[in-house]
């Protein structure tokens, strides 16, 4: 394992890369999207390897029938572009035809939340959590480093059924520098910690682990989760990791209160009957429009490093006024 | 059944029959975009044209058969039990609960490979199959039969460039040409103008044939499947929507319209 940062894409595409080379049956298709590591599948298997244009409901569609032909098809293009352009293709020929057939299509979208800093909100996807959760039948999986996007390979290759990728577009700091997450699981605990718990997916997951040390040098222990599955985490394990914490945060590169990881929190804590109060931390508001650097954009929306201590900290008083007053 | 020797227009002529008994047993489901299209269903699976297995309906060995025009694939159901894809008697039941012949047929019916009451989906999956099939070195070929009323739908356009682009002769498309969709002439709602002009455009190998001689769209059938070329196939099948039913029969609002019991049963008994 590497230490040294990698995007997601580079890391995952450089397995599906190696792959191709051990079995004829995976095929790659791409929206006219690229990267390094994608020219060298260009380059070494053309035939396994089709660009089918700005054209993202063809995409799934060509997809869709060559997995019925019995390949394991990675699919790739820019997030928004590769959920929402063709949310019908997708819900038609993948959600509702995996549950007939077995399919193996693979959905890679590149650039979650805003990792597309100065593209605008074209280009940044806070929807896709709300949207790709509500199709039976799809695993969603959201990485918060490379090693993790990496480990998702295999996920890809043994688990049947369509899946969604959200991969961030920058490189991000290595998070599983030792070992490899249990993809397995759907989450992984960082920290334990008393009282609160920070629940985090993708990128969030690097703006909680930094709260977390700071709240912890101002004496306030909380925990910190990398919720990465976002479809297979509603386990008996992940209530008895909850279940000890008064407070449960969640954090996402999404618009909050619209049905993403808030939602399925809530959703999860509510059907386990868990007494935990939550704080939901998401993209307040509309879209933006402006520039700035991605924490400077995080901070106008509600969820850079700033915006996250104080409301964790006003959440942690707001809890422990209520255990006085009881 | 050994489809050799079948009578093709006594073949249509049953064919149209149990069709309009399914739809006077099951009204909700849609009558007249399937009286357009029975020729060429006809043509496909008894004029020797496709080849495909009902003991084993996914037969690798098979050619693919895409009915993209979901709801009006009605004419499908008697011809798929007679061609023993699942028992005759399923066809009293149509609409009924437990039964798996609905109103807008899916892939849990013996023969039907997609899903395709939203429209415009079929020819895309049909050309990653056929890639597909290409990369497997198959030499199995594609058939999709959609509506002309579904190509307003834009993904089948981007269908329509790859396969030409990828040299996909292993596609074979053939539009039901009604020109009626839901609320009227697609003439007066978005014009396709001449679709064999269109498609040829687009690089695809394009005929035009009278869609309810069946013996022409047998014909046409072959003669494109005999091509190689490079190109993708179409045949612009020109057809009647609710062919044979008075008041039916290319009306414009024909696809919401139901005829009366009274009035299949006289059509019945006049052309038995």
């Amino acid at each position: 394992m590497s230490a040294k940062p990698l995007a997601m894409r580079d890391a995952f595409l450089e397995r599906i890369w190696r792959q191709m080379a051990e079995d004829n049956q995976i095929f790659f298709t791409c929206a006219d999207f690229g990267s390094p590591v994608l020219d060298k599948i260009r380059a070494d298997f053309p035939d396994r390897f089709v660009n089918v244009g700005i054209a993202e409901q063809n995409l799934i569609n060509v997809s869709a029938g060559l997995a019925l032909e019995g390949y394991t098809v990675f699919a790739y293009a820019i997030a928004p572009f590769i959920t929402m352009r063709c949310y019908e293709q997708v819900r038609i020929s993948l959600a509702l035809l995996s549950e007939v057939w077995p399919m193996n299509v693979n959905l890679i979208g590149v650039g979650a939340g805003y990792s597309y800093v100065v593209s605008g909100p074209t280009h940044q996807c806070y929807e896709d959590i709300t949207l790709m959760r509500a199709l039976p039948n799809f695993q969603v999986l959201s990485p918060a480093d490379h090693v993790t996007a990496s480990a998702f390979f295999d996920t890809c290759v043994i688990t049947g059924g369509p899946k969604y990728l959200r991969f961030d577009a920058q490189v991000l700091p290595v998070i599983y520098e030792n070992a490899l997450p249990d993809t397995s699981k759907g989450f992984h605990v960082h920290k334990s910690g008393e009282a609160i718990c920070l629940v985090a997916t993708g990128y969030m997951l690097h703006t909680a682990i930094k709260a977390a040390d700071e709240l912890t040098s101002e004496g306030l222990r909380v925990g910190v989760i990398d919720l990465f599955d976002l479809a297979r985490f509603c386990t008996a394990e992940f209530e008895d990791v909850l279940k000890p914490y008064a407070g449960i945060v969640s954090l996402e590169e999404g618009f909050r209160g619209r049905g993403g990881l808030d939602s399925m929190l809530f959703e999860f804590i509510s059907r386990r009957g868990l007494n935990a109060r939550m704080l939901n931390i998401g993209v307040e508001g509309a879209y933006c429009f402006e520039l700035g650097t991605r924490t400077e954009l995080h901070e106008k929306v509600g969820i850079g490093p700033q915006a996250v201590l104080n409301s964790v900290r006003t959440f942690a008083k707001s809890l422990s006024n209520q255990e006085q007053t009881c | 059944m050994n489809t050799d020797l079948v009578d093709l227009r006594a073949k249509v002529h049953w064919v149209w029959r149990e069709t309009l008994l399914v739809h006077r047993r099951a009204p909700e489901t849609r009558l007249a975009s399937s009286l357009s299209s029975i020729e060429i269903f006809v043509a496909l699976y008894y004029g020797g044209v496709l080849r495909f297995n009902p003991s084993s309906p996914r037969d690798e060995e098979r050619d693919r058969c895409i009915i993209s025009k979901g709801h009006g694939s009605i004419c499908m159901y008697p011809i798929l039990a007679d061609l023993g894809y699942f028992p005759m008697e399923e066809l009293q039941h149509v609409c009924e609960a437990g039964s798996f012949l609905g109103g807008i047929p899916d892939p849990g019916i013996p023969g039907y490979e997609t899903i395709n009451g939203s429209l415009g989906h079929g020819l895309g999956v049909a050309t990653g199959m056929a890639l597909g099939l290409k990369r497997k070195a198959s030499d199995r070929s594609v058939f999709v039969v959609a509506g002309d009323g579904e190509l307003h739908e834009g993904a089948n356009w981007e269908a329509i460039m790859f396969a030409a682009q990828h040299k996909l002769d292993n596609v074979h498309l053939i539009v039901d040409d009604n020109r009626i969709s839901m609320l009227g002439y697609t003439d007066d709602i978005v014009s396709h103008g001449a679709l064999t002009t269109r498609l040829s455009a687009f690089g695809w190998e394009c005929m035009e044939v009278d869609g309810h001689d069946v013996l022409a769209v047998q014909a046409s059938l072959q003669q494109q499947k005999a091509i190689a070329g490079g190109k993708p196939k179409a045949i612009i099948a020109k057809t009647l929507k609710g062919r044979g039913v008075p008041g039916l029969e290319n009306a414009p609002l024909s696809h919401i319209i139901n005829p009366k019991p009274d009035l299949i049963d006289s059509l019945l008994e006049k052309t038995r």
